[in-house]
């Protein structure tokens, strides 16, 4: 079963994110080790982030943004192949993301031979 | 209800203990609860056809498991596809949980706490693990279910699918957590019994003040829990509370329904019985370990029914007691209890004291305990224009007719009085 982590920072700034790049590498490290990663990325500062928008006419819009106004920003994503979802919350718990206010949100990757 | 619906619902009844018994098993066997639901309530019906002709079996557990069991497989070898998916939930869930051992002299292996740590699993909405632990594990039906909550049975049959669908397709499973998991995941079984109890017992509104039924279905979910977990303490704790608050249930009311307050209670109506066993249990839960929540309001609520009277309460234990639940779960709320004890301790000018230095607590706003609380203790203190208006404030935010009607009650005394 596949599930998607969507690591969502309290802040942009890492520091105040109380979480190192060492962090990060150990658990990079633990998931590719348990034989469950299956794709991951981390994202560019959102202020590099371009919005696509196409209206009923076929007009194409393009806008700078969107800048969150929530104060959380989605920084990364994890997709890990896991038997259940108590498996993948505890993936999500051990992940540096979801410490200091910022938080993993778990989904389930739809499976359309169901 | 004509003679055949009842004789079935006596039949029913019979049958909610077993239900959620042969459930649990039929979820551990064919991982999904749709197909586990649907051939229990198939075994049940054919057990009410063919029982009261060919009598009871002599197993009937097995009786009831065997039936149940080759509907499931007659269901999956009409849908292939079906099976196909199942196949594959189970070799996945073989790899997360080995199965223990078959054991074939049970009559029924008990497979309930995997289907309790599933239905009150902290992936599901809090009101959907309520609905869904009283219509697995208690046995009632969609619309017992949906009574019982106040709402139409469409509405709660949405919740029941929607908790249900959640637990498929994010595949929350149906597993015991290992003994390193359980102080984090017993706790939010615990709440979920608690809260269906005080949901039942305390209704937040409409007009009947106790729905008996709830608190009820909720003891015997606790009872079957403690079979379950014999050694954890908290069980034992929580069983204790429910029970020695529930053994003051006839004398809470008054013959017209009204609400009669812990003071004015006749205490003869008390169910001894209940008191006694929720007293020994309070022992079990506050022996042997650090004490838990439910094990010390347990132990509150014991010292309230074993009192002859509310003078006689032991008032300073009684205090001594939400010191330590407060250290243990600090919250405005035992804050408010504790200020309560303090007065009968040491007079309603300390307690006053108290419960004015929560006046700053927003949690504390708007809930009408506090304000009753402070329009008690002016009413003692003789203040009764203040007390006049704490009751008016109370009356602002009440949600049972019956305790409306109490504070009317009040009002008009204090009233009088001024």
């Amino acid at each position: 079963m596949k599930y998607m982590m969507l690591i969502n920072a309290a802040s942009t700034d890492p520091v105040a994110n109380g979480c190192t790049p060492e962090d990060w590498m150990v658990y990079d490290k633990q998931v590719s080790e348990a034989g469950i990663f299956v794709s991951g990325e981390s994202l560019a500062d959102l202020t590099t982030a371009t919005a696509v928008r196409v209206g009923p006419d076929g007009q194409r819009t393009v806008t700078d943004g969107p800048f969150a106004e929530s104060r959380e920003v989605l920084g990364g994503f994890y997709v890990i192949d896991v038997p259940n979802l108590d498996v993948a919350l505890d993936w999500a718990a051990r992940c540096p993301g979801a410490r200091d206010g910022g938080s993993v949100v778990v989904r389930p990757i739809a499976d359309f031979g169901e | 209800m004509d003679e055949r619906a009842a004789a079935e619902s006596t039949v029913e009844a019979v049958f909610r203990e077993e239900r959620g018994r042969l459930l649990a098993s039929l979820v551990r066997r064919f991982g999904d609860l749709d197909l586990a639901e649907e051939v229990t309530s198939e075994a049940i019906e054919a057990a009410l056809v063919h029982w009261p002709v060919d009598g009871v079996p002599a197993r009937p557990g097995a009786w009831l498991m065997t039936t149940a069991r080759r509907r499931a497989v007659d269901r999956l070898r009409r849908d292939q596809a079906y099976a196909a998916r199942l196949a594959v939930l189970q070799v996945e869930s073989d790899r997360a949980d080995p199965a223990p051992p078959a054991d074939a002299l049970a009559d029924l292996p008990d497979d309930r706490l995997q289907l309790f740590f599933t239905c009150t699993h902290p992936a599901l909405a809090d009101e959907d693990r309520a609905a869904l632990t009283l219509r697995c594990l208690a046995g009632l039906t969609t619309p017992e279910v949906a009574r019982a909550f106040l709402v139409p049975t469409a509405t709660m049959a949405q919740r029941i699918v929607r908790a249900k669908k959640k637990i498929r397709q994010a595949r929350i499973p149906f597993r015991v957590p290992g003994a390193d998991e359980l102080p984090d995941r017993l706790p939010g079984v615990l709440g979920v019994i608690y809260s269906i109890f005080t949901e039942g017992y305390a209704a937040s509104s409409g007009p009947d003040l106790q729905r008996l039924d709830l608190a009820e279905e909720a003891i015997r979910l606790a009872r079957i829990l403690r079979r379950l977990l014999p050694a954890e303490r908290e069980v034992a704790g929580l069983l204790a509370l429910m029970l020695l608050i529930h053994a003051r249930r006839d004398a809470r009311t008054g013959p017209g329904g009204e609400l009669v307050l812990l003071d004015d209670q006749d205490r003869s109506h008390w169910d001894r019985g209940a008191i006694e066993e929720g007293g020994a249990l309070v022992v079990v839960a506050l022996t042997g370990g650090p004490p838990g929540v439910y094990g010390v309001q347990a132990a509150i609520a014991a010292l309230h029914d074993e009192a002859a009277d509310v003078a006689s309460t032991d008032w300073p234990q009684v205090v001594a007691l939400y010191d330590l639940l407060l250290a243990l779960a600090p919250s405005p709320v035992v804050a408010l209890n504790r200020a309560v004890a303090v007065a009968m301790r040491d007079g309603p000018e300390a307690g006053l004291t108290l419960l004015d230095g929560l006046s700053g607590e927003p949690r504390l706003r708007g809930y009408h305990p506090y304000a009753v609380a402070r329009a008690d203790l002016l009413q003692r203190l003789g203040r009764f224009p203040e007390a006049a208006a704490a009751y008016r404030a109370a009356l602002e935010t009440v949600g049972t007719d019956a305790e409306r009607e109490h504070l009317w009650r009040r009002l008009d005394e204090v009233e009088r009085s001024g």
